[in-house]
């Protein structure tokens, strides 16, 4: 999910056009924008999207 | 598109799926740890994608499935108590206790209620400043912190009528009780993606270097799981075992340092009880002193001491979570136990091995184990 809005450790997140509360104690420096894994209302972790597409890349790379 | 839906390409895990049947080492039983794999990996028929020879096992990775009888029956006790209201994550409200359920208690008139995250009920707490607001806290490294920060978040406000059951479990000591323990016959571990975003890779290192099992961090998407079985399978070919990391773009080598701050200070490791598996030395967390006055263990105590749990000896979900067999392999599955009337938890949580295998027609009763 997407972080829409930060205020303090509370965030407002989103997945197609769902949103939701998270708490972000455990990622107190996440930014608006940055994608999350949210669990029982906590963003536990960042998605790293250059991992991500590297990860893909590798594959089609590989697979061509 | 969605970064989650190009781990879901069709065409891309046709593809891999097709490198994977070029495997040519042993046959193997594959455990994948996690319950959301469990349900990953019966959704996306992952096990119609793999070599022959390679089957999956589900493991000891439900949350609500691995909680003792005697836990759940003594929330349930909890519920006698006047004034009461009962907070649970949603999988638990059906599970059948010895003698009731909370969808029973709420059928008699109790007050029970499902929340999303542990503040929820913090937040039910406050509004009813005449109840006494109970949190059921099940859940693995994941789910601690957030009711980690629930309780501190009672305590900023000065609230007295909130409290925790706290049932909430570590992988790590599971896994080594399940390993050394040496009657799961598995080749390799599928390792859970979202715990291991709180606890790092660097918590499995014990995997491969005291028992010389293949393992892999895996995440959900039928990509991420195809990818970890291959790096298990690899590992298995080269006789070399390790702790590979196959979800990078979400788990660290090292571990979450806020998550492992908020568990230390709330809670202390114990010995706990886990359904099937028996008790296991250090993998439960319990409520630390500083904090005991929003232990319910503490506060009802004597209705928690009460619990009387009987088990049902047919219902096998114990043998499910140590993967010693098969859901299909149990005599009730499909029959007298089915989502609409489940003996066990194992077939009421979403994450539960008997409800994947039901929902999904689950891999056949007869493997190559
Ligand atoms: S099918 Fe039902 S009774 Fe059998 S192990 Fe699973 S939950 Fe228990």
């Amino acid at each position: 999910m997407r972080i829409i809005t930060i205020d303090g450790l509370n965030a407002e997140v989103e997945v197609d056009g769902i949103r939701r509360k998270a708490r972000l104690d455990l990622l107190p420096n996440a930014k608006v924008g940055d994608y999350v894994l949210i669990h029982a209302g906590m963003a536990i972790a960042l998605v790293d999207e250059e991992e991500a597409q590297q990860t893909l890349s590798l594959f089609r790379e590989y697979l061509k | 598109m969605r970064l989650s839906d190009e781990f879901r390409d069709e065409s891309l895990v046709q593809q891999v799926a097709s490198r994977l049947r070029t495997y040519e080492g042993i046959s193997a039983t594959i455990m994948e740890v996690c319950g959301t794999h469990t349900m990953s990996a019966a959704r996306f028929g992952i096990s119609s994608l793999l070599p022959d020879g390679i089957t999956l096992i589900s493991g000891p990775g439900c949350p609500v499935c691995v909680t003792d009888q005697r836990d759940i029956d003594a929330f349930l006790a909890i519920g006698q108590s006047a004034d009461i209201i009962l907070c649970t994550f949603g999988d638990m409200v059906r599970v059948p206790g010895s003698y009731t359920s909370l969808e029973k208690l709420r059928a008699e008139g109790a007050d029970v209620r499902v929340v999303y995250s542990p503040t929820d009920a913090v937040n039910i707490a406050v509004g009813n400043p005449s109840k006494k607001v109970t949190f059921f806290g099940v859940g693995f490294e994941t789910t601690a912190p957030a009711t980690a920060v629930a309780i501190r978040t009672a305590r900023e406000a000065d609230l007295h009528n909130f409290y925790v059951y706290s049932c909430h479990k570590t992988m790590p000591p599971a896994l080594r009780a399940l390993l050394a323990s040496g009657e799961t016959a598995v080749s390799g571990l599928l390792l859970p993606g979202h715990v291991s975003t709180i606890i790092g890779t660097r918590a499995y290192e014990f995997i491969p270097q005291e028992f010389g099992m293949p393992c892999a961090v895996a995440g959900f998407e039928p990509l991420d799981m195809l990818l970890g079985i291959e790096a298990i399978l690899s590992q298995i070919v080269e006789e070399n075992p390790r702790v590979e990391n196959t979800y990078r773009r979400a788990v660290k080598e090292q571990p979450n340092e806020h998550a492992r701050e908020l568990i230390e200070d709330v809670f202390v490791a114990a010995d706990c009880a886990w359904r099937g598996i028996g008790v296991i030395p250090g993998s439960g967390l319990e409520i630390a002193p500083k904090y005991w006055a929003f232990d319910a263990k503490k506060r009802f105590s004597e209705l928690v001491g009460s619990a009387n749990p009987v088990s049902n000896s047919s219902c096998r979900c114990g043998d499910v979570l140590r993967g010693a067999i098969r859901p299909n392999e149990c005599a009730l599955f499909g029959r007298a136990c089915t989502p609409l009337t489940p003996v066990g938890p194992c077939m009421v949580s979403s994450e539960g091995a008997c409800a994947a295998a039901y929902k999904y027609g689950g891999p056949p009763t007869k493997n190559a184990r």
